[in-house]
């Protein structure tokens, strides 16, 4: 008998996959009342691969909006990726062709989180997390959302298992290690704090990316580098 | 063109357009990162998103914020990340404490 034992890394990527994955069943069950067939439905989840975005497309389409409005709900929740690939190019660096568009794909919340949760001087560790969390969520959320579209309204709220906080729990857990100091600490309580006093006040999206200027401000002056969380 | 093919449109137009804005990131010009002041917000960007999302997936209902089982599952879970428990430990015991509370009838 040979036991595998995985390292942190790996552990946090197969959890967050397969709870994230989980998840891939209320999309493709939604995706199909909202008025999608089972194809257009998993080319949302090939293509757009991005939950938040895809759970807005199919939130306007249900609510009868239009193709037009559904793009753009989805595309402006998407914008908080795009600082992703800025957090990690120390970590991916250097990167181009084929490597640099699969690691676009699959930049996402969780493959971010799970990278930088891994300690800054351990490279290796930090490229393991995003590429194992990435390819596993791309794996588990396509397969899912399938599943989830096949089986239609026939399957239970993911909320029932308790899976949506779980899901705040890991990123809770995922950014923990970053708030070592007193800055970092600020920066996580003001943007959390900002993004629910946005909550009722701006549509879907906007909160969470509102955080970032708090990052700006925190990174504008002349923090000590020992306060700065790689 | 059909209501069928224009929504066709609209899922390659959204997938494309999610993969630009990811590509967007990973393609900013090394010389930028280089820029001390730049780096240093690039740091704090992803904490600060993070975090904000751990707010919004922990007391957001679409555009009302309300207190239910998942605020105790995540103060669950940050008891547990205070006393050094391994990761899985922490989602489990977060996904144990809502389901068990909402099958109590709470939240």
């Amino acid at each position: 008998m040979t036991r595998v034992r995985l390292d942190p890394a790996r552990q946090q990527a197969l959890s967050v996959s397969l709870a994230t994955g989980a998840y891939g069943l209320s999309f493709g069950a939604l995706s199909v009342a909202a008025g999608l067939d089972v194809w257009q439905t998993c080319a949302l989840s090939l293509l757009v691969f991005s939950g938040g975005s895809q759970f807005a497309f199919i939130g306007v389409i249900g609510a009868g909006g239009s193709a037009v409005s559904a793009v753009a709900t989805s595309t402006f929740l998407g914008l908080r990726n795009g600082f992703y690939g800025v957090g990690l190019a120390p970590v991916l660096r250097p990167m181009r062709g084929a490597r640099r568009a699969a690691a676009a794909q699959v930049t996402i919340d969780e493959s971010t989180a799970v990278a930088l949760a891994q300690p800054v001087e351990d490279r290796a560790a930090r490229r393991a997390g995003f590429w194992w969390t990435g390819i596993g969520v791309f794996i588990a959320w396509n397969a899912i959302t399938l599943l989830g579209a096949l089986l239609g309204s026939r399957i239970g709220d993911p909320a029932d298992w308790g899976l949506d906080a779980a899901a705040a729990a890991a990123f809770l857990a995922l950014v923990w290690p970053r708030l070592a100091h007193r800055r970092a600490q600020a920066v996580a309580a003001a943007s959390c704090v900002l993004a629910l006093v946005l909550t009722p006040l701006v549509p879907a999206g906007l909160p969470v990316l509102a955080a970032a200027a708090v990052a700006i401000a925190a990174g504008w002056g002349h923090p000590r580098p020992e306060e700065v969380p790689e | 063109m059909s209501a069928y093919a224009w929504m066709w449109v609209a899922i390659v137009g959204a997938g494309a357009l999610s993969w630009l804005i990811k590509l967007a990131g990973h393609a900013v010009p090394e010389h930028w990162l280089e820029n001390p002041r730049v780096h240093r917000i690039a740091a704090f960007v992803t904490v600060a998103l993070l975090a904000a999302l751990v707010g919004v997936q922990t007391f957001a209902n679409g555009r009302t914020l309300a207190v239910d089982a998942r605020l105790a599952a995540v103060a669950v879970a940050a008891v547990l990340l205070w006393r050094r428990a391994p990761f899985i430990v922490v989602v489990a015991a977060a996904a144990g404490v809502a389901a068990g509370l909402r099958a109590l009838g709470w939240g």
